[in-house]
């Protein structure tokens, strides 16, 4: 086991398909900018795939210091094994610090067994991620600037803060729609470094036979945050406020089936017996009455705010907390509290 | 042409059914008393490998790693149609994290020789983890297929398996063995078998029988205990229902990679989440009302 390389960069996996980048790696990209800086290195970005060197200033406008890219053609089609030859490699050659993987079906089909290869710590489906100081309970040995991974356990009933002391890097996958995703800027400089990696024959054990995409649909049983909006949201213009916090805040967005009858949203985002059943950690309903039917659908989340002008709305009966005011006046002062946090 | 089936099963606390004796006082769950359940995506892969036992022939030999209470997800393996059971029970593998676990059970796979697939549940319900399936693979030095949908087709030591990628499916060939992890909606597994629950609800591991000696004979010598469990387990063992049991030291196992010592990753902190549902709190629509209430969310981890 090499010694911990405590300069080493933060590095996120750049998922992909069909060239398009995963939303969740962009995501990560904002997460590792703020580790990095805490810990005073690089972000990294590692991109393999075929033909995907395009997507590298992306990368590089929402943190990424440097992007790795891995062009081979027989990359193209994600399979477990050639990627993860091509993460072993880079990071046995470079020797990040800690390594994350948004916790997507692919991510976490990948990123187990590069754990396993390099023999390092995997933390599966985290919701935070943190820099701090721990100190060992039986020696009393202290670990600076080790990365806490923070997972929800046992069905939800715990949250459990993981840590890997010296089984370096560390690693872990991250739950999508967990970290908010920053805006790009554009005029963030970074470098792109194309890196061969050999793919053998037995890499490439699997043949693709078929296969069928569906267009991303709005994750809502994933989410764990959803703002939802309803009837007394009152437009489709008012609705951006929704979607507002919902980014602020890292969540997904929501609708009643009055929203979305009235034409607010689309009926994708539908909640309730007729739409999705969901069970987030947070739940916040603006303007919406609280009809059992879409109680039905939201009511075992784990905490529930509810805004509504009507002090009598059943929303109230299923709500842990409380907002009897306008949603117009609310919401904005709960953008600027979460940006304060 | 027969296939050869091992299959990795956990006994796990029933985390998605808590119960009302299982909360505290403090609203706060006391994971102990919990009803140990057969891990429910494990169910799914014994299904899978039942099926390609009745339409190819070959065997199932169904395997668990946890303490000797464990042996009963065993016993319903067999009931439900397993040709053999083997339990990994060893005290020095206690607190494994995955990466340890991964490597004691392809330790028993090795030890067990030839296969041409290993299932796996996708995914365990007290950790979620999803890590075990993967890791094995990649131990064994074969290919992964994980969240099976569906065997496709399995002809000339080649399978075809529908995999569900979240938002579609594929549909990929490889060559055997492989290691597939299967997903609740892959099938409808089957009952246990009251014939089989008839002719194997004595089967026992040894750990199992020691336990019930010592409770039998309180006051007895531990070799005394020893003797007596070891005779019962020779007249099941005539009797084709001792359940195989092994030790790390059967299945060669490098110590320094199980248990603690072999586990990178450390609890570091466990916190509970407290349910409380008595009415909502009033939060103001102040500037600090709203602040107040994301501070609170913020402390408790609702939020990031």
């Amino acid at each position: 086991m090499p010694e911990p390389n405590r300069q080493g960069e933060v590095w996120v996996f750049a998922e992909q398909e069909e060239g398009s980048l995963n939303e969740v790696a962009l995501e990560l990209c904002g997460k590792a900018r703020e580790l990095a800086d805490r810990l005073g290195v690089q972000v990294g970005a590692v991109l393999p795939g075929a033909g995907v060197k395009d997507l590298a200033p992306r990368l590089i406008a929402q943190g990424a210091d440097r992007v790795y890219v891995v062009e081979n053609p027989c990359l193209g089609h994600y399979q477990t094994q050639p990627y993860a030859r091509v993460l072993t490699t880079l990071i046995e050659r470079r020797r990040p610090q800690i390594v994350i993987y948004g916790a997507t079906p692919l991510g976490r089909d990948l990123a187990p067994r590069v754990a396993s290869t390099l023999r390092a710590g995997m933390t599966a489906d985290c919701t935070d991620l943190e820099i701090d100081n721990v100190v060992e309970a039986k020696s009393k040995q202290e670990h600076p600037n080790l990365l806490l991974q923070i997972r929800p356990a046992f069905g939800g009933n715990i949250i459990a803060t993981i840590v890997n002391f010296d089984w370096w890097p560390q690693m872990a996958t991250v739950r999508e729609g967990v970290m908010a995703l920053r805006p790009p800027d554009p005029s963030r400089t970074g470098e792109v470094i194309e890196e061969k990696v050999e793919i053998s024959e037995t890499d490439l054990a699997l043949k693709l036979i078929r296969r069928h995409l569906e267009p991303r649909k709005v994750n809502l049983k994933g989410a764990r945050v959803i703002v939802a909006g309803g009837g007394g949201v009152g437009s489709k213009e008012n609705f951006k406020l929704i979607y507002d916090l919902a980014g602020a805040i890292g969540g997904a967005v929501g609708a009643s089936r009055a929203a979305v009858d009235s034409g607010y949203i689309g009926k994708e985002h539908q909640i309730g017996q007729t739409g999705t059943t969901v069970r987030p950690a947070l739940y916040i309903a603006v303007g919406i009455s609280g009809a059992v039917q879409h109680r039905a659908g939201m009511e075992d989340s784990a905490k529930i705010v509810a805004v509504n002008k009507d002090h009598d709305a059943p929303i109230f009966s299923v709500a842990h907390y409380g907002i009897v005011g306008d949603f117009k006046q609310v919401l904005p002062l709960m953008i600027k509290a979460i940006k304060e946090k | 042409m027969p296939y050869d089936s091992i299959v990795c099963v956990k006994q796990v606390p029933d985390t998605a059914n808590v119960t009302a004796e299982a909360m505290k006082e403090d609203g706060t769950v006391n994971r102990g008393a919990l009803p140990a359940i057969f891990n429910p995506e494990d169910l799914n892969a014994l299904e899978t490998a039942l099926e390609i036992k009745e339409r190819h022939g070959g065997t199932v030999t169904a395997v668990s790693m946890g303490p000797p209470k464990a042996g009963e997800v065993l016993r319903e393996c067999l009931y439900r149609g397993a040709d053999r059971a083997i339990l990994l029970t060893d005290r020095r593998a206690a607190a494994s994290d995955t990466l340890a676990t991964s490597y004691i059970l392809s330790q028993a796979i090795r030890t067990i020789g030839r296969y041409d697939f290993v299932f796996c549940g996708r995914q365990a319900i007290d950790g979620d983890t999803a890590q075990v399936g993967p890791q094995c693979a990649e131990k064994l030095g074969i290919p992964q297929i994980t969240y099976l949908e569906e065997v496709v087709a399995i002809q000339d030591r080649r399978v075809q398996i529908r995999r569900n990628m979240g938002h579609g499916w594929e549909i990929v060939e490889a060559a055997l063995p492989v290691l597939v992890t299967v997903i609740a909606s892959a099938n409808q597994p089957r009952p246990p078998s009251i014939r089989r629950v008839m002719r194997l609800k004595k089967a026992k591991v040894i750990a199992e029988l020691a336990a019930e000696v010592k409770d039998r004979m309180p006051d007895a010598a531990e070799e005394k205990v020893q003797a007596e469990a070891q005779r019962r387990a020779e007249e099941l063992k005539q009797r084709g229902l001792l359940i195989e049991q092994w030790g790390l030291d059967e299945i060669h196992a490098d110590l320094a990679r199980c248990g603690m010592a072999g586990s990178p990753t450390k609890v570091h902190r466990i916190q509970a989440i407290v349910l409380k549902k008595e009415g909502f709190v009033s939060v103001p629509d102040t500037e600090e009302g709203i602040r107040g209430l994301i501070h609170e969310l913020v402390v408790d981890r609702t939020l990031g």
